[in-house]
């Protein structure tokens, strides 16, 4: 059962979000593209078949983010977190970062059910969240501070880095390391992280897990209605998934 | 501007379990009942595309909503409180059926030695437990409750057998047999038969088979979806109270349930109580629902809160040890081991109760003589439907992102089991309920305050327990187990458990609780509080089976009242 790998190389993500080339000049990633990432990305094979089905017939864009290098980052952050291997795709791939910033504009982005009310005070980290920062204000920070790291440790943008070089700021941000205003970086890291899982592995009616393809990895079925006949069985039952989105 | 209403024979605060059994009973003996519910109404229909990890299990579709209201937290009374801004270690629920909607459907009756803790365990070891310890009996024993017990058992149509030799005895057997036996059951059973111990069916509230229940209401059969906690049943399988004691309530034609009601004062004249008032959510307008009895039937923490603002009972302090209200306040210890196995299972595959369980190590189960600690846990393996956000097992020394851990959670998902312990907690001086004195909910009233750490009761217990989980993952062939992590400090971050207890206890004693065996107030005759509240320290299983004995005993007692008036007890 050995799976064709596929190749989501950041060229191939760029193009396929569908921001025009001209657009990138200003975001400085135009320097990555014909640079330093072209010997660690891999080669530029197929655009992924799974964004021609997207949910929404191929059609995608950001609500969320309006700087496209911001996104990048993001997208290359998240790839660090959940890579493309041999089992298959990684974040980009997945769609990942589109469904980050999809939650990222809505009630997730907006901390529409968290208390959100003053005095904010620093507290113990057994008492959690105490930020005034909204998630997604702790996103756009927390992305902004990855590419002032990549320029102050590599004198580089963040995309351009060597996966190595990435996993290091990535690494300083896990271990609270970064200083970050409002919000601590461990709690940023964390929140990207998990982001990063919720995205590879909801169900593809919120924009990533593409195709399904993060559930076909993990060997999970998704929405089935009923195991009862299958829930004695004394071997493993492989299930074809399926998504709440489905057309049954 | 406030609207005062018609007046009711009884009024409810809340529309769950607990809730839904009064309003059942107390309709059928013709009683008029209001229950005033702060979310919305929901039912099976609303459950057709349940099978959403993200938007039920991460994003809390069914679970309150903390912009309007939350509680703080610290550790100890050194620290300043502060909110829990998002949902973590516990989660509230709101809305029609309250968590009984959303439960896994783990349905247990506290053991005998519960209920008599105090007595029992100074009879065998003296004082093992300093004084710090606020250990108290329950002012009920097991056989007092036990036909309550029975009663809820056979509305819920609980689904299990009568094989564990350490709990109570049981008046009858159980309505429905147990669930089907996987093969990941098996793998326990056959271990911890071999180890001496004896396992059995969990009990559960996603029924083994089609059934109606005495009421008249039908429960259907569980079709093994995986998708129990955190969701509501698409096929009405689960036994809510929305599809058993609240349809038998409304049948009677004397009941009605008010929806977008968020009660924040029970009103009180001398010594007693005249109704609630409450706040619609939607357009902010205040009522006054008056009412001969007023029953307390939200969430522990809740309840505790309105006994609060409104004055009655006296603060628990813990500087002196005076005071009832909001002592006793307990969680729950969570011991165990993770295995991790060569083959592939279909872990994916499930129900919230789908389990086997060993009580040897629960209750008085075992000797304590030589431990430092008292009480214990049930140990169980459950299949409840592995979810892919969620669950991402690693085994030690695996890092948490990265190409090492995509490819460890993904080969592990399917191979990982644990083996959970429901750890008893004691209840400790330090830890107990208050009113904070700084943040407010979005009508005004004061947050509830937590004060809560683990106790070296509860390290001692946790520790020995994982020991005793690591046991049996090994038995059962595990290639690496993992043991629970010592724990420290009290996190209130990462989820544990929804089995929150106390602060609103029931007792002999007025002195040392707040609400007598019946569950009536001390101090107001026409005022019940029930629910986990009332337990003196929480025990080593599921909380609901009991809650749902205690609101059988409650209606008892109002309809009691409602005739004779007086103290109950």
């Amino acid at each position: 059962m050995a799976k064709e790998p596929k190749n989501y190389s950041r060229r191939d993500f760029l193009k396929t979000s569908g921001v025009a080339a001209g657009a990138l000049i200003g975001g400085g990633i135009i320097g990555g593209l014909i640079g330093a990432n072209a010997n660690n990305t891999a080669a530029p094979g197929e655009a992924p078949a799974t964004s021609e089905g997207g949910s929404a017939g191929g059609v995608r864009g950001l609500m969320f983010f309006k700087n496209d290098a911001e996104f990048q980052i993001l997208a290359q952050a998240t790839e660090r977190i959940f890579p493309e291997d041999d089992l298959g795709p990684g974040a980009i791939g997945l769609g990942v970062p589109y469904f980050i910033d999809r939650q990222l504009a809505g009630a997730y982005g907006e901390n529409s059910k968290e208390y959100m009310q003053g005095p904010f005070l620093e507290g113990e980290t057994t008492q959690g969240y105490q930020s005034r920062l909204k998630r997604n204000e702790m996103f756009r920070q927390g992305l902004q501070i990855m590419q002032q790291e990549a320029q102050s440790r590599f004198k580089a943008n963040f995309v351009d880095l060597e996966g190595g070089q990435m996993d290091e700021i990535l690494t300083a941000f896990q271990e609270d390391e970064i200083q970050m205003s409002g919000v601590n970086a461990l709690f940023f890291f964390r929140l990207l992280r998990m982001a990063t899982l919720e995205g590879a592995y909801a169900d593809p009616i919120y924009g990533g897990n593409q195709n399904m393809e993060g559930w076909k990895m993990k060997g999970f079925p998704g929405h089935q209605a009923a195991y009862i006949n299958d829930i004695e069985s004394e071997d493993f039952v492989e299930i074809e998934p399926h998504s709440l989105g489905m057309q049954n | 501007m406030v609207t005062t209403l018609d007046k009711v024979d009884v009024v409810t605060v809340g529309v769950g379990w607990t809730g839904g059994i009064i309003a059942a009973e107390c309709a059928k003996e013709g009683l008029k009942v209001v229950g005033l519910e702060r979310g919305r109404e929901r039912g099976t229909e609303d459950f057709s595309i349940v099978h959403d990890e993200y938007r039920y299990a991460v994003r809390y579709e069914l679970m309150q909503d903390l912009s309007k209201e939350t509680v703080t937290f610290r550790n100890n009374r050194n620290q300043r409180a502060l909110p829990m801004r998002q949902m973590g270690s516990f989660l509230l629920g709101e809305g029609l059926g309250g968590s009984g909607t959303h439960w896994n459907g783990q349905n247990w009756r506290f053991l005998p030695y519960d209920f008599q803790i105090k007595t029992m365990t100074e009879q065998k070891y003296g004082n093992k437990l300093s004084a710090d310890y606020l250990l108290q009996d329950w002012g009920i024993t097991y056989d007092e409750l036990e036909p309550y017990f029975d009663r809820f058992e056979k509305t819920a149509g609980i689904s299990g057998e009568d094989k564990n030799p350490f709990w109570g005895k049981r008046s009858s057997d159980y309505p429905t047999p147990p669930m089907k036996k996987t093969a990941i059951l098996k793998k326990f059973e056959t271990a911890t038969s071999n180890l001496g111990y004896s396992p059995f069916m969990m009990p559960s509230a996603n029924l083994s088979e089609p059934y109606e229940n005495p009421d008249g209401q039908k429960i259907n059969a569980c079709q093994y979806c995986g998708f129990c906690e955190r969701f509501g049943c698409e096929y009405g399988a689960k036994t809510s109270p929305e599809i058993t004691v609240v349809p038998a309530a409304r049948a009677t034609g004397n009941y009605e349930i008010k929806f977008n009601a968020n009660v924040v004062e029970i009103m009180k004249e001398g010594d007693k109580v005249t109704g609630v008032r409450y706040i619609d959510t939607v357009t902010f307008e205040e009522f006054i629902q008056p009412a001969e009895v007023v029953v307390l039937t939200s969430y522990i923490l809740n309840n505790a809160k309105l006994l609060m603002v409104s004055q009655i009972g006296e603060q628990y302090d813990p500087n002196t040890g005076r005071g009832t209200l909001g002592k006793n306040y307990a969680y729950q210890i969570l011991p165990g081991a993770t295995g991790f196995f060569d083959e592939q299972m279909n872990t994916f595959m499930g129900a919230g109760a789908l389990g086997m369980t060993v009580d040897d190590f629960n209750g008085d189960n075992f000797d304590h003589a030589d431990l430092e600690f008292i009480h214990g846990a049930s140990l169980s393996i459950t299949q409840t439907g592995s979810r892919p956000i969620l669950f991402n097992p690693l085994p030690p020394d695996t890092p948490s992102w990265g190409a090492e851990f995509k490819k460890a959670s993904i080969e592990n998902f399917t191979r990982t089991l644990n083996v959970g312990g429901q750890g008893a907690s004691m209840p400790h001086k330090e830890n107990y309920l208050s009113l904070d004195g700084t943040y407010k909910d979005i009508y005004g009233v004061p947050l509830l305050q937590l004060t809560y750490n683990f106790t070296d009761q509860d390290r001692a217990l946790h520790s020995y327990l994982s020991e005793k989980a690591a046991g049996i993952m090994q038995e059962m062939g595990a290639k690496t187990v993992a043991g629970g992590n010592p724990i420290s400090d009290y996190d209130i971050v990462p989820y544990q458990t929804t089995h929150n207890t106390g602060g609103t206890i029931m007792g002999a004693d007025p002195a040392n609780s707040v609400v007598n065996n019946y569950l009536q107030h001390w101090d107001m005759e026409n005022l019940f509080v029930v629910g986990a509240g009332n337990f003196a320290h929480n025990g080593g299983y599921n909380p609901t089976g009991t809650v749902g004995a205690l609101a059988y005993r409650c209606a008892e007692g109002i309809i009691n009242y409602s005739k004779n008036g007086g103290s109950l007890v």
